[in-house]
């Protein structure tokens, strides 16, 4: 609790007391007018004095302003009427308790949801002269030697320079693994050391690191405002200034019609009083608060599960998902190709991943690491001469001097070179050698263990429509799209033809559904900045998915998506339930209010209870752990 | 140039009045208050000087609720 939070709970704790006490005290008239003045002002003399300052500074719909007339109003009704100035009292007080109960709510979801997010490392610990040293990780140049304890965080991204462990990176991904790391190995800043003693060498510095960049990104999001948020703030802007308007109305038509069209007396007391009571609902911090907290828990969640959302404004689209595009390579596989077999050939199996690696060594490619991989020696790069990559289709060079061509049925095509086709489902590798074809490669890509549970999740949670896309060739990608049960697939695409079909799936698409993107984020950056929101995964360390993504997933977990799109789905629901209950229990307390039936006491429900349960709804978005 | 101030504020809809008032000053062209965080970004004016447009942001921002910091 704040000094602030602890003053008003003592004037909350003395007013209701003396409300109670003066109960018993058979005071009338002015004496018992004065008696009771006394814990109004306790409770209420800060509400006055803003009052009166928003009445200095011209704000007619200012809360405090609206709150002083209707609890002045009321007791001036006391005075004159039947000495009743408890309700006054009450209003005042639940207004304050109602204050005080969404400040220290809010206060403390805003403590929760920082801890959650506490990844932040308070130092970083630098070896001096043989001395551990205890530094601040802004001052930590890169290429420096820092030390890891077991039981810290790592500060800073980095190599492992000596010793091994395994680190815990449930704080940034959600995965309760512990994953291994040896000396070489990269690690990531915001994991937690289990073991053994780290000595890792800095390769960023800590504003470029990817907890940094994290923090960063989370505490951003709520800046970024959906719609509904904006709706809110637009209705309030009308909501106040409305009610505000009929309580005056409210107050002085009635009467008038009453006395001048139908002869009854005015009732002026009574018809006051309900406007006053309208003054009471006029307040809209119910509605304001909701949503945002709502939102700000839902973002909170996720990032606690590896699903780090950039802004409110793509949590909600996120939760209207009908379509989702995939990637494949790296996104539903591993990226991680492997040899399957050589066939044709008259050379030795060997001989032919021999030439193979040796043509591509030059090529980082999924595809040429495998064959370099199978081959599984260590490549001497002098051997190969005249390498030329041939966009699409493969390479050639000269190994030992003999012309080699390695690549796709295009390739043999151009050098016109007779090939045969293979049978067998993979990516096929012709190899053609001083001219003649020499056979062809196997290779294949493997499935991540989730996928197919991915696509399923995905059906249940209510997307409508997979769709998987690829560079790869037809066979290998309808088998791959089969085995996974997705909906279309369109394969052979170049990169810029994959914008392409994206752009004519959103067409297709109904107007209210959004299509979301799934990429690994390294060289489909267009393509999810395209799509209505882009959903990179595998994101540990990898900034170009960060900065072109709306979603990322810190592991490569497809099953994450699914997750993802139920924690919107949750977060929004809770929204669209505070909208509508807050606005529907107002709405209702006005029309009783205005035919009598809802007195002040009613009001002041309307107005403080709907925020308490509006306020604690609103937490509920931040469980997200069993969805 | 874009800014973030911290501020202080108790009620969101006072935040949201902030907001609107940081808007209408001259030399900002976008703010946004984040009620959650206690943050407003301020996004200011080709040539404008932030620490003056600052003070007025402030003086606007008190003018529709009293109760409010920046912390410039």
């Amino acid at each position: 609790m704040s000094k602030k939070q602890k003053k008003m709970l003592i004037r909350i704790v003395i007013a209701a007391v003396l409300l109670v006490g003066l109960h018993f005290l058979p005071l009338t008239g002015w004496a018992r007018f004065i008696v009771y003045l006394i814990p109004y002002l306790v409770i209420g003399y800060d509400i006055l004095i803003k009052a009166g300052k928003g009445m200095k500074n011209r704000q007619p719909f200012d809360e405090n302003l609206l709150m002083a007339i209707a609890t002045v109003g009321a007791m001036i009704i006391g005075i004159t009427g039947d000495g009743d100035y408890t309700e006054a009292i009450a209003v005042m007080l639940f207004y304050q308790v109602g204050e005080w109960f969404q400040s220290y709510a809010v206060g403390k979801s805003r403590r929760n949801i920082s801890d959650l997010m506490d990844i932040r490392p308070d130092y970083a610990n630098v070896l001096k002269d043989g001395n551990l040293e205890q530094v601040d990780p802004d001052e930590v140049e890169i290429g420096t030697i820092i030390v890891v304890q077991p039981g810290e965080k790592v500060p800073i991204d980095g190599v492992v320079d000596a010793g091994s462990s395994s680190l815990n990176t449930s704080a940034l991904t959600g995965e309760s693994m512990p994953r291994e790391v040896k000396e070489g190995d990269e690690v990531i800043s915001g994991c937690i050391n289990l073991s053994g003693v780290l000595h890792i060498r800095t390769t960023k510095e800590f504003g470029e690191s990817t907890v940094s960049k994290i923090l960063d990104l989370v505490e951003n999001a709520s800046s970024r405002k959906s719609k509904s948020e904006a709706f809110i703030t637009k209705f309030a802007r009308v909501y106040t200034p409305a009610v505000v308007v009929s309580a005056l109305i409210l107050a002085i038509l009635p009467p008038l019609v009453r006395m001048m069209g139908m002869g009854m007396s005015p009732d002026w007391g009574i018809w006051i009083y309900r406007a006053l009571t309208f003054l009471v609902i006029s307040c809209p911090c119910a509605l304001v608060i909701s949503i945002p907290l709502s939102f700000f828990a839902g973002i909170g969640g996720a990032s606690r599960e590896g699903v780090l959302v950039k802004g409110s404004n793509y949590l909600e689209s996120l939760s209207k998902t009908k379509c989702v595009v995939f990637d494949k390579t790296g996104t539903l596989t591993q990226g991680v190709f492997q040899v399957n077999g050589v066939h044709h050939n008259q050379m030795e199996d060997e001989k032919i991943l021999e030439y193979a690696a040796l043509a591509e060594s030059a090529s980082s490619h999924p595809i040429s690491k495998s064959l370099q991989h199978a081959y599984g020696k260590e490549i001497d790069r002098s051997r190969v001469s005249d390498i030329q990559e041939i966009s699409g289709n493969g390479i050639t060079a000269k190994v030992d001097g003999i012309p080699v061509a390695v690549g796709n049925a295009k390739l043999m095509q151009k050098l016109g070179i007779p090939h045969i086709d293979c049978h067998h489902v993979g990516t096929v590798i012709h190899m053609a050698i001083n001219g003649a074809y020499a056979g062809h490669i196997l290779i294949s890509d493997v499935l991540k263990p989730h996928s197919r549970q991915a696509v399923d999740a995905l059906r249940k949670s209510g997307v409508e429509k997979t769709v998987m896309l690829t560079g790869d060739a037809k066979k290998v990608a309808d088998q791959v799209a089969a085995s996974l049960g997705m909906d279309e697939v369109y394969s052979e695409l170049l990169p810029a033809d994959k914008v392409e079909k994206v752009e004519e799936l959103l067409r297709q698409k109904q107007r209210r559904g959004k299509l979301a993107f799934v990429g690994d984020g390294i060289n489909d950056a267009p393509v999810l900045s395209r799509a209505d929101i882009g959903i990179a995964m595998g994101a540990m360390g990898a900034d170009a998915a960060i900065e072109a993504a709306d979603v990322v997933l810190m592991d490569d977990d497809p099953l994450k998506i699914a997750k993802a799109i139920k924690i919107s789905r949750k977060c929004i629901r809770i929204v669209y339930e505070n909208i509508w209950f807050a606005i529907g229990i107002k709405l209702i307390c006005l029309g009783l209010g205005a035919v009598g039936i809802a007195n002040m006491w009613v009001a002041i429900f309307a107005d403080v209870g709907v925020m308490i349960l509006a306020v604690l709804n609103a937490i509920r978005a931040l469980f997200v752990k069993r969805l | 140039m874009k800014k973030t101030y911290k501020i202080d504020v108790d009620c969101a809809n006072c935040a949201n009045k902030m907001e609107d008032a940081a808007k209408k000053t001259t030399g900002v062209k976008d703010a946004t208050v984040n009620f959650m965080t206690l943050k407003m970004i301020v996004e200011f004016e080709e040539g404008a000087d932030p620490k003056t447009t600052m003070n007025d942001v402030l003086k606007n921002c008190k003018k529709v609720e009293d109760d409010c910091e920046i912390y410039i």
